[in-house]
């Protein structure tokens, strides 16, 4: 039998876990604190939750977030899923090279400098700013990880299954929808969770992009906390942490089934 | 003996290749693929015609998938043009070409249960619902997976997922069927009993059939004609009995079949008889041949296994005799292939039928035999 983690190993681990997430977990459990000081606790209480019910700047805000996210994740994807498939599918194009790098270029791309870029272009556009730019702002930033999703699963499925559509009688088109989207649609919901998750959490394009009455709820904590900690963001933070967490395990799930399934 | 004579044993009445007037279903003019710098196809003109069922046998990397690709319109001809009953193929897309390609990988669509993938083609065709249900049955009553209709591909072993593409392809009864490697994945019994099933419903459909295959039994038992491929170019092309007893070259000798070559020098061609001198044969080596060969040049009788006559004891001397010891035998049940070790080294194959049962004397292992071969045995080749 294998021997278990040694002392040292188990140790080097959970310090690395307390590391990660002892902030996150005090966060949540001070969420639950029936006192209004933040780091005193005065025993469990959900008056947070409640509060947070009707607090209508943050529900606003929360609602916000949510259009946005829905919005911009489907435009990443469907853009992200053509950007893949004509990566994968055209190998031999010319300026591969560079279309390949201009899509993963947001990847290391400062979000600052994104997001400034972005301010510029609707500035001189003359765009009225609002939740449409932030849309659009979040859609650029997660098109390259929906891309990256997509096409990692599409160079592993075989072309001749496509051809075998088009053989049998399917336009090129037809045999993208009849049959390469079926075999790859966990992997179009797993880029579509990634890039809401990532829309959902993104501070720096928001304020960048956004302007009056379309304040999301990243950006609602943030200019909250400059004001002083109080125990609802406590609250609002943990939920938006429960969904992320979410996002993230659906999008892990969505990806491991369409490996699996080759 | 009768004054019709003909190739192998078979008589052939479906044989519109030798017909000046007929004009073939498919015809490759000149085509050359070219990949980078490897040149896949070599400028191959084939014709093909009308419920003929041909056969490309050539080994792995030959370019028999290419030239399959290049008829169902995956890849397109560097030169050279493809036609269908007369109509220039060029730039008809895959999916406007009224046949269909049984892919080497199967290429199943994994999302879809047997029947559905079946049905694929025939929801393309828009068929009636009935009509596609019957069709699916009849296609699955062929291929043997009745029960498994409802199953996905990755539920199947590698031989039913070989049926499934062989049903789906045949299902919507196209004019010309491309089949890559059709068996390959078949048990030998399945093997050849889908073989004469593949060839009964060809003829039943009169459909036109193009397979690759690298077995050259299997090419040589369903085929009406095989042309055999070596590196991109057609070597030879014929109907079996042809292919099989009058190769064109050492390479269709060699590819199909077993083959003993005897190399030799051309001491007299006379237009009836060509004379060798060889190291295998004290007293020459002679062979009937009409054509007549430089004198001294190289030249090499390709004779076929079952055409070499085994004898334990010294026949006669004469030419076409040789002397040697038995190095291996190969007992198969129907027929023993005796390995002769004769002068020079080489060695030489001798198949007997084993007509019967018991043998008295048998040969054995080191045992001295003679072997001898009649003059219209041997085929008389220069290259
Ligand atoms: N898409 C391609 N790109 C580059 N080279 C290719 C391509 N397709 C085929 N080739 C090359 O062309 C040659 C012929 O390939 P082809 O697939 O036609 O062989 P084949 O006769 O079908 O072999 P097998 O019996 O192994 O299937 C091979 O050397 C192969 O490497
Ligand atoms: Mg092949």
């Amino acid at each position: 039998m294998r021997p278990g983690p040694s002392l040292f190993n188990r140790i080097a681990v959970g310090l690395g876990l307390l590391f990660l997430y002892a902030p996150i977990v005090l966060l949540v459990v001070y969420s639950f604190n029936a006192s209004k000081l933040v780091t005193v606790w005065g025993g469990f209480s959900t008056r947070w939750y409640q509060a947070l019910l009707h607090d209508d700047q943050m529900l606003a805000a929360a609602w916000t977030t949510l259009r946005v996210g829905l919005a911009s994740a489907t435009v990443a994807t469907v853009l992200g899923t053509l950007a893949a498939f004509a990566l994968v599918r055209h190998p031999r194009f010319a300026g591969r090279t560079l279309f390949t790098g201009m899509i993963y270029a947001p990847l290391v791309l400062p979000e600052v400098i994104l997001g400034l870029s972005l301010l510029l272009l609707f500035v001189s556009l003359g765009l009225p700013r609002g939740l449409w730019t932030v849309t659009i702002g979040h859609a650029t930033l997660t098109l390259c990880y929906a891309a990256v999703v997509i096409q990692a699963r599409l160079s592993s499925f075989d072309i001749s299954l496509e051809e075998a559509a088009q053989d049998l009688g399917c336009t090129p088109t037809q045999a993208f929808l009849q049959v390469t989207l079926p075999n790859i649609a966990p992997a179009v919901a797993a880029a579509w969770m990634l890039a809401f998750t990532l829309s959902l959490d993104d501070l720096v394009v928001a304020s960048f992009t956004s302007g009056p009455g379309a304040t999301t709820l990243p950006m609602r904590i943030y200019s909250q906390v400059r004001l002083g900690v109080n125990p609802e963001i406590n609250a609002v933070s943990t939920l938006l942490i429960g969904m992320v967490a979410c996002g993230v395990i659906a999008a892990y799930v969505g990806q491991r089934r369409s490996t699996q399934r080759r | 003996m009768t004054s019709r004579q003909s190739l192998g044993a078979v008589r052939s009445s479906f044989a519109p290749w030798a017909d000046p007037t007929a004009t073939p279903l498919v015809r490759f003019e000149a085509v050359t693929k070219r990949f980078g710098a490897e040149t896949a196809v070599k400028s191959v003109s084939l014709d093909i015609y009308e419920r003929e069922f041909f056969a490309l046998l050539g080994p792995s990397g030959c370019g028999k998938t290419t030239l399959m690709r290049m008829l169902a319109g995956f890849e397109t001809p560097d030169e050279g043009r493809v036609t269908l009953e007369g109509q220039d193929l060029a730039g008809l897309p895959p999916h406007q070409r009224p046949l269909h390609m049984m892919f080497q990988s199967y290429a199943l669509f994994p999302h879809l249960s047997v029947e559905r993938n079946i049905a694929f083609g025939l929801q393309r065709q828009g068929l009636a619902k009935a009509e596609i249900s019957d069709r699916v049955a009849e296609m699955l009553a062929l291929v043997r997976l009745e029960g498994l209709a409802r199953r996905k591909p990755d539920q199947l072993s590698g031989g039913q997922r070989q049926r499934v593409a062989l049903a789906r392809a045949l299902a919507p009864r196209p004019k010309v069927l491309l089949l890559d490697e059709p068996l390959g994945a078949l048990d030998r019994k399945l093997r050849e009993e889908t073989q004469f099933e593949l060839m009964a419903l060809q003829q039943r459909l009169g459909m036109t059939f193009l397979v690759v295959t690298h077995d050259q039994e299997e090419a040589m038992v369903m085929a009406d004609r095989i042309a055999v491929m070596r590196a991109g170019e057609i070597v030879q092309t014929g109907p079996p009995p042809e292919v099989y007893e009058a190769p064109n070259c050492r390479y269709v000798a060699d590819f199909i079949g077993e083959v003993n070559l005897f190399e030799g020098q051309v001491e007299t061609a006379d237009g009836r008889l060509v004379r060798l001198s060889s190291p295998v044969c004290p007293q020459g080596l002679e062979a009937a041949e009409d054509d007549p060969l430089p004198k001294s040049a190289a030249a090499w009788f390709a004779v076929r296994p079952e055409k070499m006559v085994l004898h334990p004891t010294p026949p006669p001397p004469g030419p076409n005799l040789m002397q040697g010891k038995v190095a291996d035998i190969g007992y198969l049940g129907d027929w023993t292939t005796y390995v002769v070790e004769v002068a020079g080294g080489q060695t030489v194959r001798a198949a007997r039928a084993n007509a019967a049962r018991v043998v008295e004397n048998p040969v054995d292992w080191g045992d001295t035999v003679w072997l001898t071969f009649a003059r219209d045995a041997a085929v008389v080749l220069s290259r």
